[in-house]
């Protein structure tokens, strides 16, 4: 096999989802295509790692800095949301149901991978929760002991800045059964209930 | 060759897209690790949380192999502290001191029953000492057990108010007097079974943390783990009036 043709099929295989064998597909599949397909993506991925940065405000990634969400003067200032990473904020967006504003924190707070809060992006949360007209930030972290535990320190941070701090709920997701849940996400259900 | 045992999960770490390397601290096999294929898979990443109690298969061709795990939830202990964050700083602490501090794929059973008296006592008032006792008991198991019923110097039980740095042995309120500035503070519930307040919970974690650095963690080039340190800021910062985690870096 040609050296161009073996290295595409080895980057290929470092995607997500991808090993060698369905690597070696995808590639075919972009040879087969080369003009409708193969050409394009390469210029958009070229396009896009030379435009891609990150937003120094909240962290998302875009082409602009500050980020097309930052910029949105029909987006309300004065709620941030705080994720774990910029996938999380995508699922958010996703539901078009938030209009409020971001912060990317990069990662959770970990004492075995050795990841601290300075390795997070805290600092610039409690700068823009003191110097902006923030008035609640809502903590989406993941429901996990790592994710939780980062929920908990960011809003010992946050204490004394004056803002609301709320945090998203845990419990059955729409269309579950109980009998097939978990014990821990009925457990939280159970003492996140709510009068109706 | 394989094998059954209860264990709790102390951490699960991502490998490639879906797998994860967990650790556990077993009943029978100590602190040992295995791959779990789809363990960090959004369907099984529930089971792996720390602190979770397991029953775990362990197979593996050669004993010195890394080996798998087939788990199945047995107690889920994570969820319910969730939305507690000292408790949740206390089980995070836990799971990485026992991951740090103990030996791989050495049985320490009075420390895995500690470990559950603690998972039992973070649903009660009471799990701050049981914390501080069970990081006395870990010394004790690895060797390094502090002295603590009665005075170095005297030979005597009463007014124990220190214990030395050095030596590990407590000392009373006069002999000890002279020597205070070096001196750590002996909390009176390790010794009378009182009611502990924040200030004598984070003497405790002082006390504790002091030895279990001086023989687990500088000696190797080690810190100790973050979560423990802000487990003690925590309770530092409630004795003297402050809340929360406190300036704690990494």
């Amino acid at each position: 096999m040609a050296d161009d043709i073996e290295n595409l099929i080895q980057l290929l295989a470092k995607l997500p989802g991808l090993g060698p064998r369905s690597a070696r597909r995808a590639a075919l599949h972009l040879i087969k295509r080369r003009e409708s397909l193969m050409e394009p993506l390469a210029k958009a991925m070229t396009d896009a790692a030379g435009s891609i940065r990150l937003c120094s405000t909240c962290g998302n990634v875009d082409t602009r800095d500050p980020c097309a969400i930052c910029t949105d003067p029909r987006r309300d200032p004065a709620v941030l949301c705080v994720v774990e990473e910029v996938a999380d904020l995508w699922a958010l967006e996703r539901t078009a149901s938030f209009k409020g504003r971001y912060h990317v924190l990069g990662g959770t707070l970990s004492a075995l991978d050795g990841v601290g809060p300075d390795d997070l992006r805290v600092g610039q949360l409690v700068s823009r929760a003191r110097a902006d007209d923030v008035t609640e930030i809502i903590l989406a972290n993941n429901a996990t002991v790592d994710g939780q535990t980062t929920a908990h320190y960011i809003t010992d941070q946050l204490a004394g800045t004056g803002v609301t701090v709320s945090a998203l709920a845990h419990g059955v997701p729409v269309g579950g059964e109980l009998d097939y849940l978990d014990d821990g996400t009925l457990m939280a259900a159970l003492r996140a209930r709510r009068a109706v | 060759m394989d094998w059954t045992d209860d264990g709790i999960v102390l951490s699960a770490r991502r490998h490639g897209e879906s797998s994860a390397i967990v650790h556990l601290l077993t009943a029978a096999h100590g602190r040992h690790a295995g791959l779990v294929r789809g363990g960090s898979g959004k369907r099984a990443r529930g089971i792996y949380q720390p602190g979770n109690q397991v029953r775990a298969v362990w197979r593996a061709r050669l004993s010195e192999h890394l080996g798998s795990y087939t788990c199945e939830l047995a107690t889920s202990r994570a969820a319910a502290l969730l939305n507690e964050p000292a408790r949740l700083a206390a089980l995070s602490a836990a799971c990485s001191m026992a991951e740090l501090a103990l030996p791989e794929r050495e049985a320490h059973v009075p420390v895995y029953l500690g470990f559950i008296a603690l998972l039992d006592a973070l649903e009660e008032d009471t799990w701050p000492e049981v914390y501080v006792r069970w990081e006395l008991g870990l010394l004790t198991e690895l060797g390094y057990g502090l002295e603590l019923d009665k005075c170095a110097a005297t030979g005597r039980n009463d007014q124990l108010a220190w214990v030395s740095p050095k030596s590990g042995r407590a000392v009373s309120l006069s002999a000890g007097e002279p020597y205070r500035d070096r001196m750590l503070a002996l909390p009176a519930f390790l010794t009378d079974g009182t009611e502990a307040g924040p200030g004598e919970i984070a003497a405790g974690l002082k006390l504790t943390g002091h030895f279990l650095n001086d023989h687990l963690f500088r000696p190797f080039g080690r810190e100790m783990p973050a979560a423990r340190q802000r487990l003690a800021d925590r309770f530092a910062n409630l004795s003297t009036g402050k809340t929360g985690f406190g300036a704690t870096t990494a």
